[in-house]
């Protein structure tokens, strides 16, 4: 008896549950004078401070230009992606599909980017990426809808690949992640040393995001290499500059990375950084005009000093702008809007760039010095590179 | 009487769950689709916890090595034929039961849980650390299996509304299955082993065949949750093994009542809807569904489905009293 | 691998087996002497470092922090002990699991809430900060040396505990028949609690020791969740002496599989637990 009553009720549950499912209102259809952009972006997690400076750095140029861009009143929908890629497909359906976004921007994480490639493709929305740098994505991937304002992993290994072979190195090790970032990173860092004469003695990968790299820097000290290269981001780059330097390697072999590994980590790694050189897009004391007044605005703004994915969404911004203007904030004439970003020269803090073929922005990778909590530039490392593009067929 | 009325109330469920995608959104009807699969998964689990007496923390692997195989049965042009990859993806999740079942079964209690646990790590590992399946970037399921027998395709998969009613009558033909299991001598069997195993050893049977039996077919049934998983989202990562989805999955049993098919489903509508629901509110739902998940525990010992039970206990009390 | 790298990697492995067994020590008390299940052990541990992040922000002194927060660690356990843990010991094992795991996500969400989700690092102190040459471009952190010193006292400590003092002897008393033992006069509420809240400071206590080295991030709790688990099943429940042999194999386990093995690297401890499982299913040194 009392069985049958429990089906019942969990079964009424069941019936109420869906009810409410179907009462929940569904997205709202757009009025012709406003642009709706889904900012796809974590919220929470070890990304949280990434996404935020994004967040910050578009509605930044969006509010500069009096909340319009081309005429067109910017609407925002926004969702938090948690850097989870498994739920990735279901986040960005809910803007795409749901909330019917003209654009949907996003994100930090690889995985959850290349998610969000393919519902994007599948219903030919805009994607513009403003940081995730996974090669695919203006790669194999590429796509007349998607856009990229921010880098393919592999530019800044190549530019510091580049810089290795200049400042005189001729052996090196690598040592990164084993997941799909370290690994395009490590390529190109390698492409660049090997073309210049250089030899890569060994390439190192721990499982990722595993960060107990006593046992590879006991290997790194045994193999003698002239440089190291390392590709690692977030609190993981932290401890590794820290446990580097606290075997006595950061004065014997010298380290170079990405600059994802000192972005941001310089404070937690309590002064281990100190004077690491690594490549990067972006860097402190640019003396570039747009850096200046847009360092200024942020910071009065937000409180703090921007940084390199404070500029990617700012600049993702700009591309937004470069489109609609050449439609006049009609956002359902796609073909010019995508064809005047294809073409659009972004004045961007980090100096102007454009967009290669596959949509990546081809650009001045800057050769950086860590002093104390910033990332001082102290050249470039290589001018206007653009990315191969492998596997791009459009 | 009161078992007509609860069939009754099941046809309209499952009448409602019919006629959904006619009035519920596309964003909403894969919503509801995503919520069958793991009703799917949830009776799967039901029948080892809240059968069988067996609980397992380590069920997601099962679920994970299945949506693995679909997407690696996928070639990189073109679709796989739904005829030969889900048997496969469900054999290879029974299998993978049937090994990792040889080893569990041989501890019990408290024992039990933590090798479950340990041994769904491992095989997370398999497929994070390792270039078999892509790691811990996943991977895409680019085409959705075809049905086509011979030259006729009775349906497409590709179309939402196919996948939608196909999922639908998986969740009927698993819930009509595990019934007539458990009405059967074999199912019997369970429920003896789950009230008192030495019992039912000294009245002959050999109680560890019939744990693996049921060890493996919960694998198999979760297997073919883990198959529809990846087909309905196009993507497979190594988290769908992780031990967060297996908490989660017996989150949803314990919600919707140990040992109740129904509530095995009823869980899995509570969990995902509590979930969609606190992450409209705030960035930082996880607090909110800790909280509901402890209050469950310490205020709600068995679950929704004795929810309404207590509650007429509790009016009858009151009306003998007044 | 020559000699000299091989001596290094050795140390390596002992360094990182030890700390984990200090990470796995409190599991392994709390599991085998009051039989719960706590998965929230990996936030006691994230607790930890993040008080050694503020509390050194604040005094500047890693050995003050250490001294203050193994106190607090220890009050917090004892009230959590009482608010939900003395609920748990007449409930399943199966409660106890759904429970603990909402704790997590509450521990977890309420640290982001008071702390925020920043990377934070901390000062290895002064007196520690100097590392030893070990080969011509190799150096060994002596802070490493201590971490691996305190733990084996702590593990000497522990064994004299359970095994040579009266409330030991109470401890174990009590984890194999907790009725007789109340039946006896012994306060055996106020003795679970101070368990408890010994398993917590533990766990909090590896947590600062292994700040300055590990970084102090979202989501640390996790990893070393799961390979305290490993331990403790290796081990065998509620064997001390287990956990560390366990942890030291795994140490080993994971610093030589790296090396050695690169692509099985993450399985390597797995693999370990399947074949120990396969000879021994309740662990080593299982209790009893």
């Amino acid at each position: 008896m009392k069985q049958a009553q429990q089906h019942r009720r969990s079964v009424m549950r069941a019936v109420v549950g869906l009810a409410m499912g179907a009462l929940i209102p569904m997205g709202a259809a757009q009025a012709a004078d406003k642009v709706k952009v889904g900012l796809m972006l974590p919220a929470t997690g070890t990304y949280a401070a990434l996404g935020s400076a994004i967040t910050n750095g578009f509605k930044l140029y969006v509010e500069e230009q009096g909340g319009k861009l081309a005429g067109a009143e910017i609407e925002y929908a926004a969702v938090d992606d948690e850097s989870d890629p498994s739920k990735a497909t279901e986040n960005a359906n809910r803007l795409v599909v749901r909330d019917r976004v003209d654009a949907l921007v996003g994100t930090v994480h690889s995985g959850v980017a290349l998610a969000m490639a393919r519902v994007a493709k599948s219903r030919d929305t805009l994607f513009i990426v403003p940081n995730a740098g996974a090669d695919d994505l203006t790669g194999s991937l590429c796509s007349p809808n998607l856009f990229r304002t921010s880098f393919t992993n592999w530019q800044p290994a190549y530019a510091m690949g580049k810089a290795a072979i200049e400042r005189g190195h001729k052996t090196a090790v690598t040592l990164t992640w084993n997941y799909a970032a370290g690994q395009e990173a490590v390529k190109g860092f390698n492409q660049a040393f090997t073309e210049g004469g250089g030899k890569v003695l060994k390439d190192l990968a721990l499982p990722f995001p595993n960060v107990e790299f006593q046992s590879y820097l006991t290997e790194i000290a045994a193999l003698k290499p002239d440089a190291v290269y390392v590709f690692f981001a977030g609190g993981g780059a932290a401890k590794f500059v820290r446990d580097y330097a606290g075997a006595g390697l950061k004065a014997s072999v010298p380290l170079y990375s990405s600059g994802f590994l000192t972005d941001g980590t310089l404070e937690a790694m309590g002064g281990a950084g100190e004077g690491l050189i690594t490549a990067l897009h972006y860097a402190d004391g640019l003396e570039v005009p747009r850096d200046k007044t847009f360092r200024t605005a942020y910071a009065a703004k937000f409180g703090t000093q921007p940084d390199v994915y404070a500029v990617q969404g700012y600049d993702a911004a700009q591309l937004l702008h470069a489109g609609l203007k050449a439609v006049g904030g009609d956002v359902k004439k796609k073909a010019e809007m995508r064809k005047a970003m294809r073409e659009a020269s972004i004045d961007s803090p980090r100096g102007a760039f454009t967009l290669s073929a596959a949509h990546n922005p081809v650009q001045d990778i800057y050769l950086r010095k860590a002093e104390g909590k910033v990332n001082k530039v102290t050249g470039i490392a290589a001018k206007a590179l653009a990315d191969p593009a492998t596997g791009c067929k459009m | 009487m009161n078992s007509r009325l609860a069939t009754l109330f099941k046809l309209l469920a499952l009448a409602a769950l019919v006629a959904f995608p006619l009035v519920g959104s596309e964003f909403y009807t894969e919503l509801v689709a995503k919520i069958l699969i793991l009703g799917i998964f949830a009776m799967s689990l039901d029948l080892l916890v809240g059968f069988t007496g067996l609980v397992s923390f380590g069920h997601a692997a099962y679920f994970g090595v299945a949506a693995y195989a679909v997407a690696l049965l996928t070639p990189a042009d073109n679709p796989a034929l739904l005829w030969i990859a889900l048997p496969l993806a469900v054999l290879g999740a029974a299998l993978t039961a049937l090994v990792i079942g040889v080893f569990v079964l041989r501890t019990k209690g408290i024992y039990f849980i933590m090798v479950t646990l340990a041994f769904a790590q491992m095989a997370y590992y398999v497929f994070h650390d390792t270039k078999f399946g892509g790691g811990s970037d996943g991977i895409y399921l680019d085409f959705k299996p075809s049905a086509a027998i011979g030259g006729f395709t009775p349906f497409d998969l590709a179309e939402p509304l196919h996948l939608y009613y196909f999922i639908v009558v998986a969740l009927v033909a698993v819930y009509a299955f595990l019934t007539l299991v458990l009405r059967s001598p074999f199912g019997r069997v369970l429920v003896g082993i789950r009230s008192n195993e030495h019992r039912m050893q000294s009245l002959g049977y050999a109680t560890f065949r019939y744990k693996l039996a049921a060890f493996t077919l919960a694998g198999a049934l979760a297997g073919l949750a883990g198959f529809l998983y990846a087909v309905l989202f196009g993507f497979v990562t190594p988290e769908y093994l992780s031990w967060h989805k297996s908490g989660d999955v017996l989150l949803m049993v314990i919600l919707g009542g140990m040992g109740n098919l129904v509530g095995a489903i009823a869980g899995a509508f509570a969990l995902v809807g509590l979930q969609e629901m606190f992450s409209d509110w705030t960035k930082h739902w996880q607090l909110l569904m800790g909280g509901v998940i402890v209050a469950a525990v310490l205020f709600l010992p068995g679950g929704l489905a004795a929810m309404p039970g207590r509650l007429m206990n509790r009016i009858k009390g009151a009306t003998h009293h007044g | 691998m020559d000699f000299t790298s091989f001596l290094i990697q050795l140390l390596n492995a002992l360094q990182y087996g030890l700390l984990l067994f200090l990470v796995a020590s409190g599991l392994t008390l709390v599991f085998g002497i009051m039989g719960i299940i706590n998965l929230a052990h990996g936030s006691f541990y994230m607790l930890g470092a993040y008080l050694a992040f503020v509390l050194t922000s604040l005094t500047g002194n890693l050995l003050l922090t250490i001294a203050l927060g193994v106190p607090l660690a220890f009050a917090f356990g004892a009230l959590l002990e009482w608010l939900l843990f003395a609920h748990l010991y007449k409930r399943n094992h199966l409660e106890q699991v759904l429970l603990t795991y909402g704790l997590i996500l509450i521990f977890e969400e309420l640290r982001s809430l008071a702390v925020g989700d920043d990377v934070h690092g901390v000062a290895i102190p002064a007196l520690f900060s100097a590392s030893i040459p070990l080969s011509d471009n190799l150096s060994y952190p002596v802070y490493r040396i201590v971490i691996s010193v305190v733990c084996l006292a702590l593990a000497v400590g522990l064994y004299f505990l359970i095994q040579r003092t009266r409330l030991g002897m109470m401890i174990r008393a009590g984890s194999h028949d907790r009725d007789m033992v109340q039946a006896l006069g012994i306060d055996i509420d106020s003795l679970y609690r101070v368990v408890f809240a010994l398993g917590v400071a533990l766990a909090a206590l590896a947590g600062m020791l292994a700040a300055p080295i590990s970084s102090v991030y979202p989501g640390m709790g996790s990893s070393v969740l799961i390979i305290s688990f490993v331990i403790v099943v290796i081990g065998g429940i509620g064997s001390v002496w287990g956990a560390l042999v366990a942890a030291l194999v795994i140490g080993f386990a994971d610093t030589f599989g790296k090396v050695l093995l690169p692509d099985l690297a993450g399985l390597m401890v797995y693999l370990v637990m399947a074949a120990v499982l396969l000879w021994r299913p309740e662990g080593i040194f299982r209790k009893g």
